[in-house]
C-alpha cells in the first residue's frame, strides 16, 4: 500500500437546487488513519465522500490523493485506490452472482481471470462470505449483503476506504462483525455515520459537520465526550456514554 | 397481450424475429452513438420497474373492475424510443424465458407488436406531436391518451394479422378483428389514464424527466425513423405478411371476451354473425379467411386410422415409462451417492 | 396482486433448479438454447389437425425433465398461465369448424375438435421446453450463450440488470402497495386519485436507484473495457445431444412414428 494522503482544499459544494452541501472545507488525512465524519442528516457527510470519489466535482477547491488531483482524467486511477461503499448495499450488488460482483471491478480494470479469482476468494474470506460466492445476490441477509458490498471493493486492493453509513440497518451481531472486520483493516478508513459508537469504537480521529462547515476535527475521545458541540450540531453522546434510560446509570465516565 | 408459440407457424415468427431484431440492432446503434452509456442501468432498473408495476391493481372509476398498466408508452415517454424499445425487449425475453408468458418463437412477434408501436409510432407521432408547443397537464393527459390507445389498436391488430397467417384459429378475420379491437380500445383507454397521471406527476415533480427524453434525438430525427420505418415496409411486405395477430394477454380483457363468447345466446349469434361475415368476407375477397393461409391441412388428413390412434396411445405410454425408469435410475444413483 | 406474487416465485425457484448439476445441466448452453429453437420450429410446423404426429414429441421434455432432476411442480405453474390464452381462443375452434371426420362409439368427432386438441397439446410441448431451458441452464448461462452469438453487449447488460433488479423494485412496489392497502381496506387496487403519486414515486425511486448504480458501476471501472461470464468450449457430449436430437426430430417429422407403432402393434394382433 503506497503512502497517501488525502487533502481537501478549499472545497465548496452546492446541490442542484441551489443548497450549499460544503462550504471552505479543509481537512488533511494521513496514511492509515481511521476518520469518522458525523453529523446531522443534510450536513454533508455524504457529500464529502463522493467529492472524494469524484461522483460529483466540487465547485471551488480540489481535491488530491497524494500527488494525484481528482479530475475527470484521473478518475480511473483515483478509484482503483478508493474503495466506496454506498449506504444500500443493493446499489452495488448488480450481477447474478456474489462471485460476479466481486470480480466486477478487477475484471474491469483487464486483470487476468486466474488473478481474478484469486482476489475474489480473498477478498470474500476477509468478510467471511467465501460459502456465499455463487448465491444470487437477492438471496443474501442484510448483514450479508453489507459483507458483499465491501467485498466487492475489496477486490480491487484499495489503499482508501471511503464507507457511506456502514452499519445502517445491521442487527447488532452483524454490526458488531463489522466493526471487529474493520478494526482489523490497514487501510485508510472515512467513515460517514450516525452510529456514534462505532465511530468512538473505531475511529481515533473525528470530523463534525453542521451545514457544510466542520466544527470539529480532532481526537474522537474529545469530539465525543463533548456534549454541548454534538447538541449544537444535532448529534448526542454515544449511547455508551449516556445514563442508563431508565435507572440513570452510567456506566463509564471517560473514555 | 403475449402471443404464444402454439399461434404460429414457423414463418411468421420468424419474420418478425427479423422485424424485430432490426428495430433493436438499430435501437443500440443509435445508443451506442449517442454515447449514452447511463441508459444502460437505467434501462435495466425501468424494466424491472415494469415487472414491478405490472403486479399492482387499478381500481377503475365506475366499472367496479380492475385494470393493469403495460408500461411501453410510459417507458418511451422517460427513455426516449430507442432505449425504451430495448427496455421492453429485455422485459418481453424475461417474461417468455421465466412465466411462458409468450412463447420463445413468438417473442419477435410480442417484441415487435409490444415496442414498436408505442415507441416507433404513438410516440414520435402522436405523444411528442401534441407536445410540440409544450408541457401542461390537459396536454399531457391528451398526448398519453391517443398515444396509448393508437399504440394498443396497432399492437391487437398486428396480433389478428399474425394469428390469421398462422391459421391455427377457426375465428374468422372479421370476428376475431372486432373482438381484439374492442378489447384493446377499453385496455388502452386504461392505460392512457394511468400514464398520463403518472407522467403528469412527474411532470410536476421532476420536469427534466419527461422533457429530456423527447430532446434527446439530435436534428433530424424524422429521418432517422424513415430510416428504421422503410427497410422494415419493405421486409414484411416481402415476406408478405403483416403481423400476426395474438389472442388479448391481459387477462381481465379475456375473461370478459370468454365469459361473454361461451353464453348459450352469445352461440347462436355467432352463428348468424359468422354467416354474415363469411357473406361479407366472400365479397371482400382481399381479405379471405382461413383458408388462405400457408400449410392448410384438409381434415381428411388427420391421420383418424385406426393405427393412428393404437400408436399414439402406446407411443405415449412408451414416453411415460421412459420417463419413470429414467426416474428411478435417476434416484438410485443418488441414493448410491450418498 | 396475488397473481404476479405466484409469478415472482416461479422464477426464482426455477433459477435456483438451474443451479443442479446433472448431465443436461452441463451440457454447453449455446446447445441447449439451439436444441430448444429447433423444438418449438418443428412442434409449430406441424400440421393443424395433427395429433398422432406430436405424440412423439413428448419425449423431449419427458427425458429433459427426468435427467435434469426437475420436479413437474414449477412446470405446471407455468402451464396454468400460459395456456388460459390459447384455450381461451382455441376454444372458438369446435364450434366454429363442425366438419365431421370420423365417429367413435357412436360419438361425433369433428374437425374443430382435432384442430383444438392439436394446439392444446402444441401449447404444452411449447411451453415445457422453455420452462425447461431456463430449468436446466440459468438466466447468466443463457445471457452467455446469447453473447457467443454476438448479441450486443450492451443489451445483454441490460438484460442481466432487469432480471437483477425485478426483485428489488417487486419488493419497493409490494411495500408501497401494502402501505397503500393498510389504509384503504375496502378498495380492489389503487383508487385514481393515487395512480399518478404512488406510480410517479415508484417510478422516480426507480430512476435515482438507476443513477446510483450507475455510479457504482462507473466507480468499478465499468466502461473501461468488456468482461463476461466465459463458458467452456464445447465438448464430446454436447455434439452427441446435438446430433441425437436432431436425428429424433427429423426422424418425428418425417415418419409418423405413432402411425408406425400402431401398425406394427395391430399387425402383431391379426
Amino acid at each position: 500500500m503506497s503512502h497517501h494522503i488525502i487533502d481537501f482544499i478549499n472545497i465548496s459544494y452546492s446541490y442542484p437546487d441551489g443548497n450549499k452541501a460544503l462550504e471552505n472545507l479543509n481537512v488533511r488525512i494521513h496514511h492509515g488513519e481511521s476518520v469518522a465524519i458525523v453529523g446531522a442528516n443534510g450536513a454533508g457527510k455524504s457529500t464529502m465522500l463522493k467529492l472524494l470519489v469524484g461522483i460529483f466535482m466540487p465547485e471551488e477547491g480540489e481535491i488530491r490523493l497524494g500527488d494525484m488531483p481528482v479530475t475527470k482524467k484521473t478518475l480511473n486511477m483515483i478509484r482503483q485506490q478508493i474503495g466506496f461503499t454506498f449506504q444500500d448495499p443493493e446499489d452495488q450488488l448488480f450481477n447474478t452472482s456474489v462471485y460476479n460482483d466481486v470480480a466486477f471491478g478487477p475484471r474491469n480494470y483487464g486483470l487476468d481471470e486466474p488473478e481474478v479469482e484469486k482476489r475474489v476468494v480473498r477478498a470474500l474470506q476477509t468478510v467471511g462470505i467465501e460459502h456465499l460466492m455463487h448465491r444470487a445476490p437477492y438471496k443474501l441477509s442484510g448483514g450479508e449483503k453489507r459483507a458483499a458490498s465491501i467485498a466487492t471493493v475489496l477486490s480491487m486492493e484499495p489503499s482508501v476506504l471511503a464507507m457511506d453509513e456502514p452499519t445502517a440497518a445491521l442487527d447488532p451481531s452483524s454490526r458488531r462483525r463489522l466493526i471487529k472486520l474493520l478494526q482489523g483493516f490497514l487501510h485508510t478508513k472515512l467513515i460517514a455515520t450516525h452510529d456514534l459508537d462505532m465511530a468512538l469504537e473505531l475511529c481515533s480521529r473525528t470530523i463534525v459537520l453542521k451545514n457544510g462547515r466542520i466544527e470539529y476535527d480532532g481526537p474522537s475521545a474529545d469530539g465525543m465526550t463533548n456534549s454541548k458541540l454534538l447538541e449544537q450540531c444535532g448529534l448526542e453522546l454515544p449511547l455508551r456514554l449516556q445514563g442508563c434510560p431508565i435507572c440513570g446509570h452510567k456506566q463509564v465516565n471517560k473514555v | 397481450m403475449h402471443m404464444a408459440d402454439a399461434l404460429i407457424t414457423p414463418l411468421v415468427g420468424g419474420a418478425m424475429y427479423i422485424a424485430a431484431a432490426k428495430v433493436g440492432t438499430d435501437s443500440i446503434n443509435k445508443i451506442k452513438d449517442d454515447m449514452d452509456e447511463t441508459k444502460v442501468p437505467m434501462m435495466g432498473v425501468m424494466g424491472a420497474f415494469v415487472f414491478a408495476v405490472q403486479m399492482i391493481n387499478f381500481t377503475i372509476p365506475g366499472t367496479g373492475s380492475s385494470g393493469h398498466l403495460g408500461g411501453g408508452m410510459l417507458l418511451a415517454a422517460v427513455l426516449g424510443p430507442y432505449a425504451g424499445f430495448l427496455t421492453m425487449a429485455a422485459v418481453l425475453i424475461i417474461q417468455a424465458l421465466f412465466f411462458a408468458d409468450g412463447g420463445l418463437l413468438a417473442l419477435g412477434c410480442n417484441i415487435f407488436n409490444l415496442g414498436f408501436y408505442t415507441c416507433f409510432i404513438a410516440y414520435p407521432l402522436i405523444y411528442k406531436r401534441v407536445l410540440k408547443k409544450g408541457c401542461s397537464t390537459v396536454r399531457i393527459t391528451w398526448a398519453a391518451m391517443l398515444a396509448s390507445i393508437v399504440g394498443l389498436q396497432l399492437g391487437a391488430f398486428s396480433v389478428v394479422v399474425q394469428t390469421m397467417l398462422s391459421g391455427k384459429l377457426e375465428l374468422p378475420f372479421t370476428s376475431f378483428l372486432l373482438m381484439m379491437q374492442s378489447i384493446h380500445l377499453a385496455i388502452g383507454i386504461v392505460e392512457g389514464m394511468i400514464t398520463a397521471a403518472v407522467i403528469s406527476f412527474i411532470w410536476k415533480a421532476r420536469p427534466e424527466l419527461v422533457e429530456s427524453a423527447g430532446a434527446a434525438e439530435p436534428g433530424g430525427s424524422k429521418s432517422s425513423l424513415k430510416r428504421i420505418l422503410l427497410p422494415l415496409l419493405i421486409a414484411t411486405l416481402l415476406i408478405g405478411g403483416i403481423l400476426s395477430w395474438y389472442a388479448s394477454g391481459n387477462p381481465d380483457g379475456l375473461e370478459w371476451s370468454l365469459y361473454n363468447s361461451t353464453g348459450q345466446e352469445e352461440l347462436e349469434q355467432t352463428g348468424e354473425l359468422h354467416k354474415k361475415l363469411s357473406d361479407i368476407q366472400n365479397k371482400l375477397a382481399i381479405l379471405p379467411d382461413y383458408s388462405f393461409k400457408a400449410g392448410i391441412e384438409a381434415p381428411e388428413q388427420a391421420g383418424t386410422s385406426t393405427s393412428g390412434i393404437v400408436g399414439s396411445v402406446i407411443t405415449l405410454l412408451l414416453t411415460v415409462s421412459v420417463g419413470i425408469i429414467i426416474k428411478a435410475f435417476t434416484r438410485k444413483t443418488a441414493k448410491n451417492n450418498t | 396482486m396475488g397473481n404476479m406474487t405466484l409469478v415472482y416465485y416461479k422464477m426464482f425457484i426455477l433459477d435456483e433448479l438451474a443451479e443442479k448439476k446433472t448431465a443436461i445441466h452441463r451440457i454447453n448452453p449455446v446447445i441447449k438454447l439451439a436444441v430448444t429453437l429447433a423444438y418449438l420450429l418443428l412442434v409449430v410446423s406441424y400440421g393443424k389437425y395433427d395429433i398422432s404426429g406430436l405424440i412423439p414429441l413428448f419425449l423431449y421434455p419427458v427425458i429433459i425433465l427426468t435427467v435434469g432432476d426437475i420436479s413437474l411442480g414449477p412446470l405446471l405453474v407455468g402451464l396454468a398461465i400460459a395456456a388460459p390464452l390459447v384455450i381461451g381462443v382455441g376454444v372458438f375452434n369446435p364450434f366454429l369448424d363442425r366438419t365431421i371426420v370420423f365417429t367413435v362409439q357412436g360419438m361425433d368427432i369433428t374437425a374443430g375438435m382435432l384442430s383444438f386438441i392439436s394446439l392444446l397439446i402444441k401449447c404444452v410441448l411449447t411451453v415445457t421446453a422453455a420452462l425447461l431451458l431456463l430449468a436446466t441452464t440459468g438466466m447468466n448461462r443463457i445471457a452467455a450463450a446469447l453473447r457467443r452469438l454476438h448479441v450486443p453487449q450492451i443489451f445483454i447488460m441490460q438484460l442481466l440488470l432487469t432480471y437483477r433488479y425485478i426483485s428489488v423494485l417487486m419488493g419497493e412496489a409490494s411495500r408501497m402497495y401494502n402501505a397503500y392497502t393498510l389504509r384503504a381496506p375496502n378498495q380492489k387496487g389503487i383508487s385514481r386519485n393515487v395512480w399518478g403519486s404512488l406510480i410517479g414515486l415508484l417510478l422516480l425511486r426507480t430512476y435515482d436507484r438507476a443513477i446510483r448504480l450507475y455510479q457504482a458501476m462507473k466507480l468499478r471501472g465499468f466502461g473501461n473495457q468488456y468482461y463476461g461470464v466465459s463458458i467452456d468450449k464445447l465438448n464430446k457430449i454436447d455434439i452427441i445431444y446435438l446430433f441425437a436430437w436432431t436425428a429424433f426430430f427429423l426422424t418425428a417429422k418425417f415418419i409418423n412414428i405413432s402411425t408406425l407403432l400402431g401398425l406394427l402393434v395391430t399387425g402383431v394382433i391379426k
